[in-house]
Order: C-alpha cells, then sequence, then structure tokens
C-alpha cells in the first residue's frame, strides 16, 4: 500500500517543519477569552449555587485531599482551559505549535471563571437572598473559604482558578500521548473511586478484603497512597497498551506495503478467534461475578439490567426504525402492572393468581396489542408531531392506571402489593429480597433481547428500518412496507419494555402508578442517546454508566449523592450529546465496518505517527487529527 | 396512442414500426387530484419495451405527480395504471416494484448513513432469489466500477457523480422492466449532468426500458427515442425526439409561458 503510506511519509517528515510556528504568548484573542471566560463565570456560579459543591463535600475521592464537593467546582475550569486552546488543524493552512500561549489563555479564562466564585463570597458575606436561592447558604461560604477568611477564600479561587485553566491549556503543550495519559488517570482514579463500593463489594466476595481496606478510607474514597498506586499503574498500562499498538499497526503497514493486494482481504473478520474469546469471556464473566458481588451490587446491577432491556427496546424503535417515541414508559407499565394483576392475590377484582412465567406471557401479548394500539394512529405522522403524540400516549397509560374509573382492577394510586416472587419451574423462587436471582432473572432476559436485538439488526425488517429511519418515501418506493415495518418495530419494542416491566413487579413484589411517570420514558431515551442510537454495545454501556452511576429515575446509583441532581445531569448531558456528538458515547460498530482495513491501519499508523512527533517536541502538530469520534 | 389525446397542436406522432405487442407501462386517462387540487387531467401514456421516453414539463406541471402515481404512492381518482398488461391502478407500491417498475429518485436520495451495500442490498428488498441477487449486483459493478470500490463506505460520504450511480445501482437491483428515472439532472454540476445522461444512455442500451422526468428538456431529448410535454398536467405535445427538438413550441410550453 504505499498509495498509502507515501502521502503520510511527506505530512508528517517533511511539510511539518515548515508549517509549525509557535505564537508569542501575548498573541491572544482577547474577545473570546473574554467570552469564554464570562460563560465560565455563570457556570461556575450556576454550580455553586445549584447546591452540588454542599452535597458532594461529604464523598469524598482521594481521602484527604479531594472531595466530590470540591471536583464539582474543579472540572469546568480544566475542561474549558483545554477548550480555549482547541484549534482545528485545517488542512494547507498555517498550523501553529502549542505552548506557553495556550497556558496563559487557560490560566485567564479560568481566573476570568472563577471571579463568579469569588464574588459569590463576598456576596453571602453581605447580603442575604436565601430566599429564592435556596444555597446562598453559610455552608456554601464555609466550603468556598476553606473555613478561613473572606479575603482568603475570594483570593483563592482566583489562584484555582488560574491553576487549573492553565492546567487545561497545559495539556495542549504536553502533546498528545501525554494529554491522552493524563486523561487516562483522571479517568481511572475517579472511576476507582466512584466504584468504591463495588470493588469493597468484590474485595470481600473473593476474601481479599485488605486490598479494598488499603484503597479505601472506609467510605471516604481512595487513600493518598492508594490513588499514586492507580494513577502510577494507569500510566504503566497506557505506555505499554500505545506501545503494543504503535508496533502492530507499523507491522500492519509494512505487510501491506509487502503485498498491497492482501489488505483488503483481511477485512471483515467479524467472528475472528479473538473476537470470540473476549465474548467468550465477558459471557462467563457476567455469570461467575455476580456470586462473588454482595447484596447493594447485586441490586445495583439488576436496575442497570431492568434499564438495558428497556433501552434495547427503545433502541429498536428509535434508534433502527427512527420513530422518536417519548412515551415508551408505556410499555413498561403494561409489562409491570399486566403482571401485577395477573399473579397478585392482593389484585382487587381479577385476580388468578396465575404463576410469573404464565402471566408474562400474557404480558408480552398485551404489551404487543398496546404497542399495535398505540402505534397504529401515530406511524401516519412524521418528526415532531409524532413525538407529541406519543409523549401523551405514555402519559395516557400512567393516567389510566391512577385513574378512578379503574380503580376496581389497579387500585388506583395504592397501586398493587403482594405480588409473588418469580416460581422457575417449582426448581427455585425468584424474590426481590434475593437481589442475586433477582439479576439472573434478569441477566437471562438481557441475553434474550440482545440476542433478538442483534438478529433484528442484520435481518430484512432491521434493513427496512433502517431504510425507513434514512429516508421513509424512498424506503415506500423500494418497496417495503413502511405501515406494518413501523408497527413491527412498536410492537417488538413494547414486548422487550414489557419484560422488564415483568420482572419489576416480580423484584419490588408491589407497583404504583407514579413509578411510569414521563422522566421514566425520558431517563431511557438519554440512555439510547448517551451509548449511541442503533447500537446494542453502546445501549449497554449507557445504561451501565448512566443507570449504575447517576442511578434510574426511582433506583439509585452508585453516587447516590447525585440523586437530587440526576435530573440536571441527564438533561445537561442530553443536551451535550445531541451538541456534540450525536453518534453516542460508541460510535456505532458499522463505522468500523464501513471502513476499509487499509484506512484503520492508516489511522493507526497515523497516531502512532503523532506519538513519535510529539517525542520529537513537536507537540500539538497533528491536533485535531488524533482519535476523534 | 388513444384517440382522444387532449389538445395537442401536434399530429399524432408516427411511431417505430416495430411490431408491439403491448406496452411495458401505460397510462389510461388518469387523473390526479392533492386534495381538491386537480394535478394530473386525463394523462395517456404508453412506455413500450426497450425504449428510453422522456416527460418533460416546468415546475408545477405534475412530472412528479405522474411518477408518484406510476409507483402508487398517489391513487389516481379515475384512470388506470396498467403494467405489463395488468391493472395495477389499486396496488400498493411493493406490488408495483414486485411487478417491475423501480424509480432513481430526484436528488439521488441514497440512505445516507447505510453503506453503499446496504443501499443496493435494498433496492433488491423485495427479491428472494439470492444467487440472481449476487449475479446482478457484480453487473452492477461491471457497469459502475466506482461503485465497487466504494462498496463499504457509507453511502452520504460518496461524491455526487458516485452517489449517482448507487442510485442507479439500487435501482437496477430491484431488477426492474421500467425505470423510472425522476430529475436525473437536479443538483449536479454540469459536467456531472452530462456524466449521468451519459450513464442512463449506458443502461438502455443493455436494453432496459428508461421513463424519465427532465426539466432539462434539450439534455433529456438528446438521447430519448420519444418524449411528452406536460403543462399544467396534461400532456400537450406528444412525438418523437427529433420532431419536439424542433418543435417551435416546446421552448415556450416548456418554460410555462405559452397559455392555452
Amino acid at each position: 500500500m504505499t498509495a498509502v503510506a507515501d502521502p503520510m511519509a511527506a505530512s508528517t517528515g517533511d511539510t511539518v517543519p515548515e508549517t509549525v510556528r509557535r505564537r508569542r504568548v501575548l498573541d491572544q484573542n482577547w474577545r473570546e477569552l473574554l467570552k469564554v471566560g464570562a460563560i465560565l463565570m455563570v457556570g461556575q456560579v450556576f454550580i455553586a449555587l445549584s447546591g452540588m459543591p454542599v452535597s458532594f463535600d461529604r464523598r469524598l475521592i482521594i481521602d484527604p485531599i479531594l472531595s466530590l464537593g470540591y471536583l464539582s467546582l474543579l472540572w469546568l475550569p480544566l475542561v474549558v482551559g483545554y477548550a480555549v486552546g482547541r484549534e482545528q488543524a485545517l488542512e494547507g493552512m498555517m498550523a501553529y505549535t502549542k505552548g506557553g500561549r495556550e497556558v496563559l489563555a487557560g490560566a485567564i479564562t479560568g481566573v476570568l471563571g472563577n471571579l463568579g466564585l469569588t464574588l459569590l463570597v463576598v456576596g453571602i458575606t453581605h447580603f442575604d437572598i436565601r430566599d429564592p436561592l435556596v444555597n446562598w447558604s453559610p455552608q456554601l461560604l464555609e466550603l468556598l473559604e476553606f473555613e478561613q477568611s473572606v479575603w482568603f477564600g475570594a483570593l483563592i479561587w482566583l489562584g484555582i482558578g488560574a491553576a487549573t485553566g492553565a492546567a487545561g491549556g497545559g495539556l495542549h503543550w504536553v502533546g498528545a500521548r501525554n494529554r491522552r495519559t493524563v486523561i487516562t488517570v483522571i479517568a481511572a482514579v475517579s472511576s476507582a473511586a466512584v466504584l468504591e463500593s463495588v470493588i469493597t463489594d468484590l474485595a470481600q466476595g473473593f476474601h481479599i478484603e485488605a486490598v479494598a481496606n488499603w484503597l479505601y478510607a472506609p467510605k471516604r474514597g481512595l487513600t493518598s497512597p492508594a490513588a499514586a498506586v492507580v494513577a502510577g499503574a494507569t500510566i504503566l498500562a497506557v505506555n505499554a497498551i500505545s506501545a503494543l499498538r504503535a508496533r502492530a499497526a507499523h507491522r500492519l503497514v509494512s505487510a501491506a506495503e509487502a503485498s498491497p493486494t492482501e489488505s483488503g482481504s483481511t477485512r471483515g473478520g467479524r467472528l475472528s478467534p479473538r473476537r470470540l474469546a473476549g465474548f467468550a469471556l465477558t459471557v462467563a464473566a457476567v455469570i461467575v461475578l455476580p456470586l462473588f458481588l454482595g447484596r447493594l451490587t447485586n441490586e445495583l446491577l439488576a436496575n442497570v439490567g431492568l434499564f438495558i432491556l428497556l433501552a434495547l427496546g427503545l433502541n429498536i424503535i428509535v434508534g433502527l426504525a427512527g420513530i422518536l417515541d417519548l412515551g415508551y414508559v408505556a410499555f413498561f407499565a403494561v409489562g409491570g402492572y399486566s403482571v401485577a394483576v395477573l399473579t397478585s392475590p392482593g389484585s382487587p377484582r381479577f385476580s388468578p393468581e396465575m404463576p410469573w412465567i404464565g402471566a408474562l406471557f400474557i404480558a408480552m401479548l398485551l404489551a404487543g396489542l398496546v404497542g399495535l394500539f398505540i402505534g397504529a394512529p401515530v406511524i401516519r405522522m412524521r418528526g415532531d408531531y409524532l413525538a407529541v403524540v406519543t409523549l401523551g400516549f405514555g402519559e395516557i397509560i400512567r393516567i389510566l392506571l391512577l385513574s378512578d374509573w379503574l380503580s376496581g382492577t389497579f387500585n388506583g394510586a395504592q397501586g398493587i402489593i403482594n405480588i409473588p416472587g418469580v416460581e422457575i419451574f417449582g426448581l427455585t423462587t425468584v424474590r426481590g429480597f434475593e437481589p442475586r436471582s433477582v439479576l439472573y432473572l434478569v441477566l437471562f432476559f438481557c441475553a434474550i433481547a440482545i440476542y433478538v436485538s442483534w438478529r433484528l439488526e442484520n435481518s430484512r425488517i432491521g434493513r427496512a428500518w433502517m431504510a425507513i429511519r434514512e429516508d421513509e418515501s424512498v424506503a415506500e418506493a423500494m418497496g417495503v412496507d413502511t405501515v406494518s415495518a413501523k408497527l413491527m418495530a412498536f410492537v417488538t419494542g413494547a414486548v422487550l419494555g414489557s419484560f422488564s416491566g415483568a420482572i419489576l413487579s416480580a423484584k419490588v413484589g408491589s407497583i404504583f402508578p407514579h413509578s411510569f411517570a414521563i422522566i421514566v420514558s425520558i431517563v431511557i431515551l438519554v440512555v439510547v442517546i448517551f451509548g449511541g442510537m442503533g447500537n446494542i454495545a453502546g445501549v449497554i454501556a449507557g445504561a451501565a454508566v448512566l443507570i449504575g452511576v447517576l442511578g434510574g429515575p426511582n433506583q439509585p446509583g452508585l453516587l447516590q449523592e447525585f440523586a437530587e441532581f440526576k435530573i440536571l445531569i441527564y438533561g445537561a448531558l442530553l443536551v451535550w450529546m445531541m451538541l456534540q456528538r450525536s453518534e453516542g458515547l460508541i460510535p456505532s460498530v458499522r463505522r468500523a465496518r464501513e471502513l476499509h482495513t487499509d484506512e484503520l491501519n492508516q489511522d493507526a499508523w497515523l497516531r502512532a505517527q503523532a506519538d513519535e512527533a510529539d517525542d520529537a517536541s513537536n507537540p500539538g502538530v497533528l491536533d485535531g487529527q488524533g482519535p476523534r469520534p | 396512442m388513444s384517440p382522444d389525446v387532449p389538445a395537442t397542436n401536434t399530429p399524432a406522432s408516427d411511431q417505430p414500426a416495430s411490431p408491439r405487442a403491448e406496452p411495458v407501462l401505460e397510462l389510461r386517462g388518469v387523473n390526479t387530484h392533492y386534495g381538491a387540487v386537480h394535478i394530473l387531467k386525463d394523462v395517456d401514456l404508453a412506455i413500450y419495451s426497450g425504449e428510453l421516453v422522456c416527460l418533460l414539463g416546468g415546475n408545477a406541471s405534475g412530472k412528479s405527480t405522474t411518477l408518484r402515481t406510476i409507483l402508487g404512492l398517489v391513487t389516481p381518482t379515475t384512470g388506470d395504471v396498467v403494467l405489463e398488461g395488468q391493472v395495477v391502478t389499486h396496488q400498493p407500491t411493493r406490488e408495483r416494484v414486485a411487478l417491475g417498475v423501480t424509480m432513481v429518485p430526484e436528488n439521488r436520495r441514497l440512505f445516507k448513513r447505510l453503506t453503499v451495500r446496504e443501499n443496493l442490498d435494498l433496492g433488491a428488498y423485495l427479491r428472494t432469489d439470492s444467487d440472481q441477487i449476487a449475479a446482478d449486483m457484480e453487473q452492477i459493478f461491471e457497469l459502475f466500477p466506482r461503485v465497487k470500490e466504494r462498496i463499504n463506505q457509507k453511502s452520504g460520504t460518496l461524491s455526487g457523480g458516485e452517489q449517482q450511480m448507487v442510485a442507479i445501482g439500487r435501482a437496477l437491483m430491484a431488477n426492474p422492466r421500467v425505470l423510472l428515472m425522476d430529475e436525473p439532472s437536479m443538483g449536479l454540476a454540469p459536467a456531472l449532468v452530462q456524466q449521468n445522461f451519459e450513464l442512463i444512455q449506458q443502461i438502455h442500451e443493455a436494453g432496459l426500458t428508461v421513463f424519465m422526468v427532465e426539466q432539462n428538456a434539450n439534455m433529456a431529448l438528446s438521447i430519448a427515442d420519444r418524449g411528452w410535454v406536460l403543462q399544467t398536467g396534461r400532456v400537450v405535445l406528444d412525438d418523437t425526439a427529433e420532431n419536439l427538438l424542433a418543435h417551435p413550441d416546446l421552448q415556450a410550453s416548456y418554460l410555462g409561458t405559452a397559455e392555452q
């Protein structure tokens, strides 16, 4: 593949030194800095007054040094400080080396932004406007002052702003490879801190409590030495992995150069032994790990699983068929209530006390029918109208369950209680107070849902859905029966959602209309969008991260302190995803598949070259060509 | 042509002498309404096997509605659509596609986030003869080698000319008897328009019946055998390509300035 290699060699070897210049430190775009600084100021004041710093202050990340509360005030200047020095490297245009200028720009924005906090310190001392602003409180003042004097508090934040902003800008200076390392270290340390309860739990399961005790100060985050060790281990791991990757890329490129014709044929390999092994390992881990986990973690994972089921169902409707359904909770409710009415002895009017499995089949049937019933009028509409109507249908189901009219059957706001557990062929009973068995039940249905989604995605109907998503009129002109395909999407999504509801009923043992509020639909949609629409792995990852860490609408996550701010964070995430990463957290594998292997190799090679260029003290030259989504 | 062709101010077209059993595609006295608006007025068209014919007309003359009527995306109020001797007026689109009529839509309209291969597969959506589908795809690769090069790329990332090839390829994958082309010159650079018409001629020479709807009268007539001119939903001219090109009223009526 000399054709591939040559232009690369030219761009890294020959042309780079000519285009690289370093700008003077004071050669700043002052207007831009002022603007970004002002935005940052608003952001910082908003975060402070939202109450996050005070609520999160008890949760430590690194034992005596850093609490989540202070972290909530530190991250934004860092990110903005980095963002303000960011430039797109344009082909054929002058590319500048990053350096002191970017650090100064970051520091200036950081100072400007934290000026907001300084003003807040002074403001809280002199005025009392707690009436509209609940969090305009002495606690916030104390936190901002570091329990020192007002002037100390006012000045220290300017200093912190300068430092964090400069650190953000400095990420440009250190070059692509170091930047990646720093970001990975930050991510690793914070995940290690966030995962405290899970890791402690796992350690207990494996009887290695000593490790957990050393890692974590009790309920107070990582200990400082542990944080240092995690950071060190991450650095080593990152270096080892990138060295391996670079070597692999070099090997691939030289192999391609040796025999240009072969490079195309290595494409595909969807069931390569490596992938199969990875898949088998994941499955084994998922089956074995719950045995070693404690109640709380299993409970948490069961909740994540319920949302994976919901998200996979919605993914078929929104991700594959492109029908924006904002009332998906309706199917969750139908599944939950069908099982509740059919199995509970406490169901008021109609109480057949069926076994759970029988009830599940009826619930699936009913959910499918409701899918048809909601789908039939809705699929004639497009875009915004469709979204609004589905939103309405979602609410109608909840209001019907709550209504006096049907309270004879569904017991209105009192809900249905005493729902028995799941008896599995007389072998065992799954009940809510045994989270491990619930988790296995959820995992079983997740496996079904994943298999069904995967098969559907690669089937004829899956192709029809994608065609409808892309261009409905043309799909129709190609002979796709759009009406029945869209109804199929609704029905399939509804049935998958009903699984989740059915398990929820048996898990919780009681069910109430308020569990099916509109926010549930929104959260499921955020999970689907966050993970990447139409992408099974992404949807699962999205559910694990969002529901696992933040928690579902009625379920606690790992960071229970976030409970009050969950909806705010979901909203902010949704906006950010739509603006920056509409492809989702994990861009669809389809994207990787569509690229030729040699293009992938080229990317890897380019990255390795960029790293080498960094080492040769040409930092930031290829900025903007790094790993982007 | 049927004797009741309305208001043509040219003599009835002298049709080529070749023996023709039956038109592949025929519109018989079709009237189509959008709500209360009368779009197509007594339109009669007949397309015979192996022809390259075009329907000309300005904006809002009813060209696209004619195609939509043929495909069944809209149902005519009166009159019939006849495919291979079979009246399909009330059949859904998919059955007409199965009978052998496919459209290359205006502006190509590929499924942009799907790969080229997926686009082609969707063209063959209604077919079940997987061996023949694979063979047809090979034929499309022979016709357009560029398509094969791009087969795993997202179709939205292709250049305009390549997208046009994929759009035609996608339609050919349905193994049509008649290929409908909606405004093949729309939204393309002049050089690409030329290339596009060459593509159409190429597939026509490969034996396919093509019915194209076009605003660019000179371009279309330079490759077509016969043509009609549609004006405010009525067929006003019906003749061979040479006669139409030579017709004094053509430019005027095509521009929509000739009053009836």
